[in-house]
């Protein structure tokens, strides 16, 4: 098992900081629970039932893209920032986006271990348990064990390597393209790639 | 879930996905959105009322051109709707609001920021 922990210097002081609108939305959030009317949890709902729908769509085309098309996926490995962009996913921080593709013989998985770095731009908001302590810490002791929770068992000898997000570079997982998916069209191809298994917390799933 | 129509069809302007889904360009967006259907849902106030706040910070003077400013006028309604309706004040809002501002500021990286951090809690 690989770690790639080369950018653990960066940082991260843009995530202790609020803006004047991230904070009024905290302080309504605050008024409103303080008061009965609010339950996070029904928050996170609403707004995961939204975002896996929405946000994630656009990584799928980026996969897909990938999957049918060599000169688009070795641009993507050479330059993810500019090759995302020219589907008109850029990001609004000027964050730089990494692609790392799954094989054979490794498969990747991405955490943000000091708060919740993601690719907004190609995935939407992070799930709830990708922003949860939890993960955070057990994707980069135990991922095998993680991955085993997500309901994903890999072959003992295939290789994991963890992406540990930062302000500046964010990770998206190119996962394997499905076995009997050939022939179908880039639409379709976008259908069979789920947000999780961008995020490296499941695989690609096969055509039904 | 079902789409929260009366939210979506009321809230004139709201980014969308070419499928009319909303879309958010930053987290907070999407939970001041959340915030809103959910009040909805519980009878807090009515489409025509959240209409009515929603286009009256929109037609504002002084917005950006591009709209970017969108969400900004979202959470000025709700804000207003919610000082309207007696569940707060728009005192009480900003005193919360800086107190989270200093909690943000107060909490060591790579931990959750909790108002408790707030060095004046």
């Amino acid at each position: 098992m690989t770690h790639d922990h080369d950018d653990h210097d960066h940082d991260h002081d843009h995530d202790n900081r609020y803006t004047d609108m991230q904070a009024r939305v905290k302080a309504l959030e605050t008024v409103l629970t303080e008061k009965g009317l609010l339950d996070p949890a029904a928050i996170d709902a609403i707004v995961e039932a939204y975002e896996t729908r929405i946000g994630p769509r656009n990584g799928a085309h980026v996969v897909a893209r990938a999957w049918t098309d060599p000169a688009f996926a070795d641009w993507l490995k050479r330059d993810a920032t500019a090759a995302i962009a020219s589907l008109g996913y850029a990001g609004r921080q000027g964050e730089h986006m990494r692609a790392v593709f799954n094989t054979p013989d490794t498969h990747n998985l991405v955490v943000c271990t000091l708060c919740s770095c993601y690719p907004w731009s190609v995935l939407g908001l992070p799930p709830v348990w990708y922003k949860a302590p939890a993960y955070r810490s057990r994707a980069v002791i135990d991922p095998r064990g993680v991955l085993a929770e997500f309901g994903v068992t890999l072959p003992a000898d295939k290789k994991i390597r963890v992406w540990d997000s930062t302000a500046e570079l964010r990770y998206l997982v190119i996962p394997e393209r499905p076995p009997g998916a050939n022939g179908l069209s880039e639409a379709d191809l976008a259908k069979l790639v789920s947000r999780d298994s961008m995020i490296g917390a499941s695989i690609a799933g096969a055509p039904t | 879930m079902n789409p929260p129509d009366a939210i979506l069809t009321q809230s004139p302007g709201l980014p969308r996905s070419p499928d009319g889904d909303p879309v958010f360009p930053e987290p907070w967006n999407a939970e001041a959105f959340a915030m809103t259907v959910h009040l909805h849902a519980k009878g807090l106030f009515t489409w025509s009322e959240w209409a009515a706040a929603l286009s009256a910070e929109l037609h504002k003077p002084g917005r950006a051109e591009n709209g970017s400013d969108y969400f900004d006028c979202w959470v000025a309604a709700l804000s207003g709707l919610l000082t309207t309706k007696g569940v707060t004040d728009a005192d009480a809002i900003l005193a919360l609001q800086h107190s989270w501002q200093r909690a943000a500021e107060a909490t060591p990286h790579g931990q959750p920021i909790e108002r408790a951090n707030d060095p004046l809690v």
